[in-house]
């Protein structure tokens, strides 16, 4: 009789076990830093799987009639720092774009020099983080060739986009890594859909990184810098939305 | 008599071994997953409450479902929109709630949302932390249910249990609450075999698979899975009809429970010890 007793005392535990350990996570994540530990494990099993799958594997690109006949603008759409608003009133002919950081010869891109370089249209889908998708056509110059002029140092782990747009006091900025700055598809795109890149959608100049959502599309791009690391910039998060909200830095799913 | 014997030669009011151990664990550790996923994932949803069919789709397109606020004949009311019919929400769908005796324009209303305040960040990561879980425990739960016969021996319908005469007698049975009595109570009929079945052989991984089509790295890495959905809004679209069709087997699960004996049946999944009913007196 003994047995059984012991047996059943047993799998109880072990059926109670599992759920107690969900609630006890659950209850956990109230707790700063084992919560966040919680909540944060997704995000980094994600982007450890992505450095073993796929690092190299092309977005879908679409074809000319699939391109959205509205393409939804976000975030913002009219920048009022004073270099880009007198960029701006030039046609962006002053526009510069600044590459430096952990490069081994920083130098500058005006918008004819960067359209003198090969360039790639792609067709593809822009999947924001809200839910909603637009199909659009994007030429630019690929990342990794620009990359390739200035040459990176060889700590350099991180690109780190600053733009010209401001969301109440902070500057908009996004990064990536380097395994997304060498996709061939990560552009900086200065035409949309046939034509120069309207201002709500970026002007003159924006990234395109065509594995992530939408806010790492950084919009309005003054300046590129190399880095060995994201804790020097902002509140160390790697952008804007990752710093304000605590969107993930990885925003490939 | 001792359990050994009583579950070889099982008789009415006696206790049976009924779940597995394994079938036990991930009965109770997905159920909580499921809350986290179904709460997690309704707060994502509000971020855009409308849904599209096809590849592309944003606030100029036209939503086949779409919750919202609009300003009506007696002031503000929360709308639930199904093609062209629109319900009046207010208090809970659309409008409803807020922080500190506000009214918030929202999808679903806190109650509902994880977190209960407007964070599509902390909710993302409650999501795409909990997928992990029930990604990797719906695989392993799989192959081990098929490799120790939990499918064979206690999910798929025997031949006879497949004609319509006798799932038309189960569903008779079922809707005026007879539930089976006796011997037959120790073995799924064949209502819960192919319920049992249909959500964690289909629904379930069809949950998982459209949640994954939900991200540009996957949809890179395997191109094909967001096209068997029939392209990226329609696979958002699925996601959310395949979940509210979790919310309804858990509410028709709780109620069963209920009906068939909720101390008997809790039991069961617990310690896997379940008490066979008596026959009922005609």
């Amino acid at each position: 009789m003994k047995k059984p007793v012991t047996r059943r005392k047993l799998l109880l535990g072990l059926g109670l076990a599992t759920p107690a350990l969900i609630l006890g996570g659950i209850g956990l994540a109230g707790k700063k830093g084992a919560g966040d530990a919680l909540l944060g494990s997704g995000e980094w099993l994600s982007l450890q799987a992505r450095q073993r799958v796929g690092r190299k594997a092309l977005a879908r690109e679409y074809r000319r009639e699939d391109i959205s006949a509205v393409f939804r603008p976000n975030g913002s759409t009219q920048p009022k720092t004073p270099q880009w608003v007198e960029d701006a009133g030039t046609g962006f002919e002053t526009w510069q774009l600044q590459v430096g950081g952990k490069v081994k010869i920083p130098r500058a891109f005006s918008l004819a020099e960067l359209r003198a370089l090969p360039a790639r249209t792609q067709i593809t889908r822009h999947d924001c983080v809200e839910g909603w998708s637009c199909i659009g056509q994007w030429t630019g110059v690929p990342l990794a060739t620009v990359l390739g002029t200035v040459g990176l140092q060889s700590d350099a782990r991180y690109i780190v986009f600053h733009c010209a747009d401001k969301f109440g006091a902070w500057m908009y900025y996004e990064s990536i890594d380097l395994i997304d700055a060498f996709h061939p598809q990560t552009i900086l795109a200065y035409e949309m859909n046939g034509a120069a890149l309207p201002v709500r959608h970026g002007a003159p100049c924006r990234l395109r990184v065509e594995r992530q959502l939408g806010y790492k599309h950084a919009k309005f791009v003054m300046q590129i810098e190399a880095a060995s690391s994201l804790s020097q910039f902002g509140d160390g998060k790697g952008g804007f939305w990752e710093d304000l909200s605590d969107y993930a830095w990885y925003a490939g799913i | 008599m001792s359990r050994t014997e009583a579950s070889l030669r099982p008789q009415k009011g006696t206790l049976v071994k009924r779940h597995k151990l394994s079938t036990r664990l991930w009965h109770w550790a997905s159920a909580a997953i499921i809350v986290v996923m179904l709460m997690s994932g309704l707060m994502i949803f509000n971020a855009h409450p409308r849904l599209y069919w096809g590849i592309d789709g944003a606030n100029t397109d036209p939503a086949w479902l779409e919750i919202g606020a609009s300003i009506g004949a007696t002031g503000e009311k929360g709308y639930f929109r199904l093609g062209q019919t629109e319900l009046t929400t207010t208090g809970v769908l659309g409008l409803s709630a807020g922080p500190r005796d506000s009214i918030a324009k929202r999808a679903f209303p806190q109650w509902a949302t994880l977190p209960g305040e407007e964070d599509l960040a902390k909710a993302r990561r409650w999501h795409l932390s909990f997928a992990w879980l029930l990604a990797t425990g719906t695989l392993l739960f799989g192959i081990w249910s098929i490799a120790n016969g939990h499918v064979r021996r206690d999910l798929l319908p025997h031949k006879s249990e497949l004609r319509p005469g006798h799932i038309c007698g189960q569903i008779k049975q079922h809707a005026s609450f007879h539930l089976p009595q006796g011997l037959e109570a120790r073995s799924y009929n064949t209502l819960q075999k192919l319920v049992y079945l249909g959500v964690s052989g289909l629904l379930i991984p069809a949950l998982i698979l459209s949640g994954l089509t939900m991200s540009p790295w996957i949809n890179a890495v395997v191109p094909w899975l967001v096209d068997v959905f029939g392209g990226r809004q329609s696979a958002r679209s699925i996601h959310f009809i395949a979940a509210f069709l979790i919310v309804l087997f858990v509410i028709v699960h709780l109620v069963m429970v209920v009906v068939a004996g909720p101390v008997n049946e809790i039991r069961s999944m617990i310690t896997g010890w379940f008490r066979l009913p008596e026959e009922r007196r005609k």
